[in-house]
């Protein structure tokens, strides 16, 4: 055994040297070297599949590389299974969280770890635990409360404090703040910095500069499963960091020229959308969209967005609307998606698998869907049989202009990463040059590189004239697109903001209290 | 591995496990396995009479093979295509029988029609159900089933039955209504073969089938609707119109079975002439992979064994024709486990590459 020269004090708490990994074809990892000083919040960012979360499953033992070595505490140690890990003082949160909604939060703190005999379970005891963690990392729950009770961000802390419970030292968080409110997102950060006080060592995995920057000591920048950079926090800012992670520089901020706001294109007046169970998911509102303008809608998720935007594409039975709907002075109610499509009115879901694609057709079909029963498509023999070569021309034309890839139409969109499934989906509900276009949360799981573009996109539509809803969970992203901003709280407006003037704080908090 | 490879090496998998899986039982019953497939698939290819009565066999099972597949693609099971052909071969034959004096350029349009209209209202009733109260296919086409072939008996039995007669079958249909058999048109085969024109309709159909479902705006519709109807509903697709439509077709192409068992073979409707060609049927378009192509080749294989099973049970000792309904079975089953297939298969890679 060789004895390695620290050139830091204390032993470094966790070193990853020379990792390579491959998946079939697909190199995960190559020669990746990591490296997390104790007592440090160490960020690892990179766009989708940049190898991030690879490197830390290995870490943590539920992949083995294929070479290269793991050093904890300055021995090289052979982590073969998170058993491995755990024993070694490290913990690691998923971005799902792996609780049993059923059982107690103390129940699943212990679940693999009981105390007590083989033959008694020793909950009492545990629960003392429980509570002198949560009290020294500010971890507030309630061991006794069943997890189907708890918020996400509650859940969040079961899941910090089933780590805790088993002594770790080091926890790898992947893509924490994923699924956090605003107000979540600060709290959390609290408790990471409180964890970083008391000792412990934390690796995020993100995708979003602005909490690296906010929370972390250190960031080391992925790409193409190798590590592209290394910095101290203090000493980089988003734009370096984005370019690092792209590879080329990057406009995080969205270009745009004040609006030139034409007339109404859609008024809703007193619409309210119940759900099957006849609940108002959407309550009362009202509010118009002019032509050249982007009106956001920002809120927690689940608070009726996606009944709004499905009400106005005409995918909700009209007996579950009340209200007034109109489009160019026209009412809307009665009308079929189908007939709505013809009046120009484009949709990009937020659910893309569920409602943007057919995921099992080709690009080329997917690419004619909502225009596949009318020329120039369905164009031989009075309109019954569709044109190949123009369904191949379309999707060409629409692959080619949204850079879709791989370029080959005759892929099922299956095959397509999640950004270029967005992208075909953009390109094809652009080529019916929208008079109003519907868009729900157009970047979700999308890499940054692509996210400027869609963002160019949306703008480039807007100052040809058209009128843009848009709902976004990202509030960075609906304050820099819209031009007026909306907020929606348990179906209702909750008020009206100028996105160029309003905080974050002020907006988080009608998001999350409505007034 | 290419597409067409992938889509046939499941079905050709699952056909030879079949065989080996029947070969044990077949030793088991203390028989010899290779004596028995001789027997089995020797006489499908004898000329003309093996030949000629698998494709005989085959055309029901192609229509229904072809029902069943246009049922999938739409995201619906149809099991009621034996009730379906059902109610249509009694049709054809009413009509046959109703105008028995009009010419055979009416009368055979007039037959074709009957047995399609019927086995589309037929397919097309439990499609209005589920798309307007959202009762599912799968019971309303099996109850469908016992309705069809009880009203046929009942009306054959009280009704069109030729007195004294104790078969229970129909009066013969109007001798204008008869369809030729293939015989009349090819040199050296016999006509006593009952292989007739409607063999050329099924294979028209497949044609057709295959138009309908990848060359228009319709078929695109129905497979939209199929493969997620959440994103059909989106692009202005009516799930409901394509459960209908789909539905129909369907029950439809089943229904066309009634061409080929009246005005093709007994000119007449005979209670209980189907052996199965509904369920069958299922078979047929799985191990096809709901492709017309492979609904033809499975249809040729279904057949085989049929015609097969007869030999069979004449010629060996202890095997029956069971061991073809058996055969069926043990395809299905690994048709059915192709998910499973694909994670041993998925296994076997990733162990290749840990090495």
């Amino acid at each position: 055994m060789f004895i390695r020269v620290n050139p830091w004090p204390k032993p470094l708490m966790l070193e990853l040297r020379q990792i390579t990994k491959r998946f079939g074809d697909v190199l995960a990892n190559d020669h990746v070297d990591i490296v997390v000083k104790p007592g440090t919040i160490h960020a690892i960012v990179g766009e989708n599949g940049a190898g991030k979360s690879t490197a830390m499953r290995i870490a943590y033992g539920f992949y083995t590389a294929d070479s290269g070595e793991i050093v904890v505490d300055g021995q090289v140690r052979d982590i073969k299974s998170p058993h491995d890990a755990i024993a070694l003082g490290i913990g690691m949160v998923h971005q799902h969280f792996m609780l049993v909604e059923t059982m107690t939060v103390a129940e699943n703190i212990v679940l693999g770890a009981e105390p007590g005999t083989e033959f008694a379970l020793d909950l009492k005891s545990a629960g003392a635990q429980i509570r002198q963690l949560s009290e020294e990392f500010k971890l507030a729950v309630n061991p006794n409360e069943p997890i189907e009770h708890l918020s996400v961000g509650q859940q969040q802390r079961v899941e910090l404090l089933k780590a805790l419970y088993r002594h770790a030292r080091l926890l790898i968080l992947d893509e924490p703040t994923a699924v956090l409110t605003p107000l979540e997102v600060e709290e959390f950060f609290v408790i990471l910095r409180r964890m970083r006080e008391q000792g412990k060592t934390v690796i995020i995995i993100t995708h979003k500069l602005s909490e690296v920057l906010a929370i972390s000591d250190e960031v080391t920048v992925m790409r193409d499963g190798k590590v592209v950079g290394r910095v101290q926090t203090k000493d980089t800012n988003a734009a370096e960091l984005a370019r690092l992670m792209v590879g080329r520089e990057v406009l995080l901020r969205v270009e745009k020229s004040d609006p030139e706001v034409g007339k109404a294109q859609l008024e809703l007046k007193n619409l309210s959308v119940t759900d099957l169970f006849g609940a108002k998911r959407v309550n009362d509102v009202t509010f118009e969209v002019r032509s050249g303008e982007i009106v956001g809608i920002a809120g927690v998720e689940g608070n009726g967005q996606t009944e709004l935007m499905e009400a106005i594409a005409g995918l909700v039975d009209p007996a579950r609307i009340t209200g007034v709907m109109n489009f160019e002075g026209r009412d809307l109610t009665t009308l079929g998606a189908r007939v709505r499509r013809e009046l120009r009115i484009a949709h990009i879901p937020e659910d893309r698998h569920r409602r943007g694609l057919l995921l099992d057709f080709t690009l080329a079909e997917n690419s004619i869907l909502g225009v596949h029963y009318r020329p120039p498509i369905a164009a031989l023999a009075g309109g019954v049989f569709i044109d190949e070569n123009a369904v191949q021309r379309r999707a060409s034309e629409i692959i080619e202009n949204f850079d879709v890839r791989p370029r080959n139409a005759a892929l099922p969109a299956r095959a397509l990463s999640g950004g270029n499934q967005q992208k075909l989906i953009i390109g094809r509900e652009y080529r019916v040059e929208p008079k109003l276009l519907l868009v729900s949360q157009p970047t979700r799981g999308v890499d940054i590189g692509a996210i400027e573009f869609i963002h160019r996109q949306l703008v480039g539509l807007r100052d040809a004239g058209c009128a843009i809803l848009l709902v976004s969970a990202e509030l960075e992203e609906v304050t820099s697109l819209s031009d007026r901003l909306l907020i929606i709280h348990d179906g209702r407006i909750a008020g009206e903001v100028d996105p160029k003037v309003a905080t974050l704080e002020e907006i988080g908090l009608l998001m999350t209290r409505g007034h | 591995m290419n597409k067409l490879a992938r889509d046939l090496l499941f079905p050709i998998i699952a056909v030879v496990a079949a065989f080996i899986v029947g070969a044990i039982l077949i030793l088991l019953v203390g028989d010899n396995p290779i004596t028995a497939y001789r027997l089995l698939l020797g006489s499908a290819l004898s000329w003309p009479d093996g030949i000629g009565y698998v494709l005989f066999y085959a055309t029901p099972l192609i229509f229904t093979g072809l029902a069943v597949l246009v049922g999938f693609r739409c995201g619906l099971f149809n099991i009621g295509a034996e009730g379906q052909l059902y109610i249509a071969a009694f049709a054809t034959a009413w009509v046959g029988i109703k105008f028995a004096n009009l010419s055979p350029w009416l009368l055979i349009p007039f037959c074709c029609a009957a047995a399609i209209l019927a086995g589309a209202v037929w397919g097309g009733i439990p499609g209005v159900l589920k798309a307007k109260f959202g009762s599912h296919e799968v019971i309303n086409t099996i109850m469908l089933n016992f309705i069809a072939i009880m009203i046929a008996s009942y009306f054959t039995q009280y009704h069109y039955k030729v007195g004294g007669d104790p078969i229970l079958e129909s009066a013969p249909i109007g001798e204008g209504a008869h369809i030729p058999h293939l015989g009349k048109f090819i040199p050296g085969f016999p006509e006593r073969i009952p292989l007739n024109v409607a063999f050329i309709l099924a294979l028209l159909c497949c044609l057709l089938v295959y138009l309908f479902l990848w060359r228009t705006k319709w078929g695109y519709e129905i497979r939209a609707t199929g493969s997620n109807p959440f994103a059909a509903e989106y692009g202005g697709i009516s799930i409901r119109k394509q459960i209908i439509l789909a539905m129909a077709v369907s029950g439809g192409l089943a229904g066309m079975v009634g061409i080929n068992e009246v005005l093709g073979n007994r000119h007449r409707y005979y209670d209980g002439f189907s052996d199965n060609f509904g369920f069958t049927g299922i078979a047929v378009a799985l191990l096809g992979r709901n492709h017309p192509v492979g609904v033809i080749l499975a249809a040729l294989l279904f057949a085989a064994l049929q015609h097969g099973g007869i030999y069979v049970d004449g010629f060996s000792q202890n095997v029956t024709k069971d061991i073809v309904q058996v055969l069926q079975g043990i395809i299905i089953l690994f048709v059915a486990a192709e998910g499973f297939f694909k994670w041993l298969l998925r296994r076997a890679s990733m162990e290749r590459l840990r090495a």
